[in-house]
């Protein structure tokens, strides 16, 4: 029955994602044909279908799904990394690198050049950056030492946050950062994808080149050595490959939170807790929740918008607390 | 013949402040036994033999420089069960023999198989680790290193907290795994299994080989008391030999 579930895992999920994302598509306040708003976007007319769906859903969907299948598949890949159930994309110091960064564009105008892509670039480049002295301060790249510098790191980048809202040059810029830090994929255009796209694309790689790595973890750094695979070397791809996603998704979406930490959980026990085979099942599951938690804030009355990631907050919180408790039991 | 049988040549090896140039060599088909107190270079010398630990010195395996092979092709001539073994995740039992393949790249099915039933575990292949006792997670991973068919197994001190029945049935798989022209060489604290099952011991003491041979040469008052600082009560005539402190 277990291997039934494990064989079809991919196939159903990967079902589900495609009908998620026609709902998605087909929901809003006006109702469209999908397949004709397509098609009249596709050959240029501007009909009410092709508007709404080619420039406003159909943007929205694919960076709900993008965005969904970086978090889970980050989180499913620095849990296997670490052997650590609750470890979080944020916990590399990506998140709130990319925070910092985009926090500045918003603030000192940096990258002006850039238009609307400023404050993804800035949001990449300050979760590169976190990632850098990550590394850095981590060393050999042992796994304790990981979580360590992770948490020294984000400390860091809040506290330069906090400078920043602090000094603010004026008070709506820091409504709109605090509104983006919540989390949302509405109003973004398609033209957030040229830097989520590739970014997703080559962290997605990196990681899935260390399936093997991951499989060898789970029995500990020694027998994984003996193997002959490297941890320092494996760890660096893996942590790399996880900041490109969620520094991407950051820098586009905000921070939407607790996805990376309860996909994989989610799907543990149809994979035979193999973190390996976790990996594309949870990316999979990240784009179905998330483009579905997006679904549910579009569906909330108009007026007061739920922000999507305060959405993915509210329901992820307790999880963690849940998580927490069931580790502690262990320990006693 | 005396060249061709030596499946591992250790010259003057040191390792850190913690082993002291030690010279040895390890036969194939032969059960190597190392004995010696808590801290004595046991671990650390194995460590080496896996490739975990930088050493000065030669080592030779199959007559080539452990140090020159590629860590890949090394993990596939050496397999290594560490002396703590834990799962950070529930995983089935077949699931973490098979992972004893990776060195090869493949799941060949006859070498888990046989992994398994040679441990006795063939029964327990679909039960999850985290739901065993800790006898049968010790066979389990013994068979996660046999299913790599190394030619070198080496195992840090396998049968530490099991029962007399578990130490019994390690110690004779291990025993076993020799009589295929493949070498064992195992770290292990209890001495009267180490006489009893050993075709030879070696016996740290502070970081050096200060004794190596059959366990007659090995096992006297005099080595033992030195490397143990306490006296102890031999008698190898005995089917099984006894060697205890006093």
């Amino acid at each position: 029955m277990v291997r039934l579930i494990e064989t079809c895992l991919t196939p159903l999920l990967l079902f589900a994602l495609l009908a998620i994302a026609w709902l998605s598509l087909s929901f809003g306040s006006t109702s469209v044909g999908v397949i004709d708003g397509i098609n009249d976007w596709l050959q240029g007319e501007t009909t009410q279908a092709a508007l709404i769906i080619g420039e406003i859903r159909l943007p929205r969907t694919l960076l709900a799904l993008i965005v969904g299948a970086a978090l889970g598949l980050s989180g499913a890949a620095l849990q296997g990394l670490l052997r650590n159930p609750l470890a979080e994309p944020g916990l590399v110091g990506a998140s709130q690198g990319a925070a910092l960064g985009a926090a500045t564009v918003f603030y000192y105008g940096v990258f002006a050049g850039l238009g609307t892509l400023a404050t993804a670039a800035a949001g990449l480049l300050g979760a590169a950056v976190a990632l850098l002295f990550m590394l850095l301060l981590a060393g050999s790249g042992r796994p304790a030492l990981v979580i360590m510098a992770g948490l020294a790191i984000s400390t860091v980048a809040g506290a330069a946050l906090a400078v920043v809202l602090n000094f603010a040059p004026n008070p709506y810029a820091m409504q709109e950062l605090v509104f983006w830090l919540m989390g949302s994929v509405s109003n973004r255009g398609l033209d957030s994808l040229i830097i989520l796209l590739p970014a997703f694309i080559i962290g997605s790689a990196l990681i899935l080149s260390q399936r093997r790595l991951l499989a060898a973890l789970s029995l500990g750094e020694q027998v994984t050595e003996s193997m002959g695979l490297s941890i320092k070397k494996g760890s660096y791809i893996i942590v790399l490959g996880a900041a490109c996603l969620v520094g991407s998704s950051v820098s586009v979406a905000g921070a939407i939170g607790f996805v990376g930490l309860l996909v994989p959980h989610m799907l543990r026990p149809f994979v035979g807790h193999r973190p390996d085979r976790l990996l594309i099942p949870a990316a999979l599951l990240g784009a179905i929740l998330v483009c579905l938690a997006d679904i549910a804030v579009r569906g909330m009355p108009l007026g007061r918008e739920l922000k999507l990631g305060v959405l993915t907050s509210l329901i992820g919180a307790p999880f963690f607390v849940w998580l927490v408790w069931k580790e502690r039991k262990k320990w006693l | 013949m005396a060249i061709e049988s030596k499946l591992l040549s250790i010259k003057k090896v040191s390792i850190s402040k913690r082993v002291d140039s030690v010279t040895f060599d390890h036969k194939h088909g032969e059960l190597l036994g190392l004995i010696g107190a808590n801290g004595a270079g046991k671990s650390t010398l194995l460590h080496a033999l896996a490739g975990l630990e930088t050493y000065s010195g030669e080592i030779r395996l199959d007559g080539r420089t452990l140090s020159a092979i590629p860590p890949h092709e090394r993990a596939r001539m050496v397999g290594f069960q560490p002396q703590a073994t834990s799962s950070a995740w529930s995983l089935t039992v077949t699931d973490i023999v098979a992972l004893g393949r990776m060195p090869w790249g493949d799941e060949k099915r006859t070498a888990i198989e046989q992994a398994m039933e040679r441990t006795g575990i063939s029964a327990l292949a679909t039960r999850n680790i985290d739901h065993l006792s800790g006898g049968e997670r010790a066979r389990v991973w013994l068979a996660r290193v046999l299913a790599g068919e190394p030619q070198l197994l080496l195992s840090d001190e396998p049968i530490a907290s099991l029962d007399i029945h578990y130490q019994l049935a390690v110690m004779e798989v291990l025993k076993q795994y020799t009589q295929e022209d493949r070498g064992v060489i195992v770290a292990i604290h209890d001495l009267s299994l180490a006489a009893r099952f050993c075709d030879r011991l070696g016996l740290m003491y502070r970081g050096e080989m200060i004794a190596i041979g059959t366990p007659k040469e090995v096992l006297t008052e005099k080595l033992l008391s030195t490397a143990y600082g306490v006296p102890v009560d031999i008698d190898l005539e005995r089917t099984p030999p006894v060697v205890l402190p006093k």
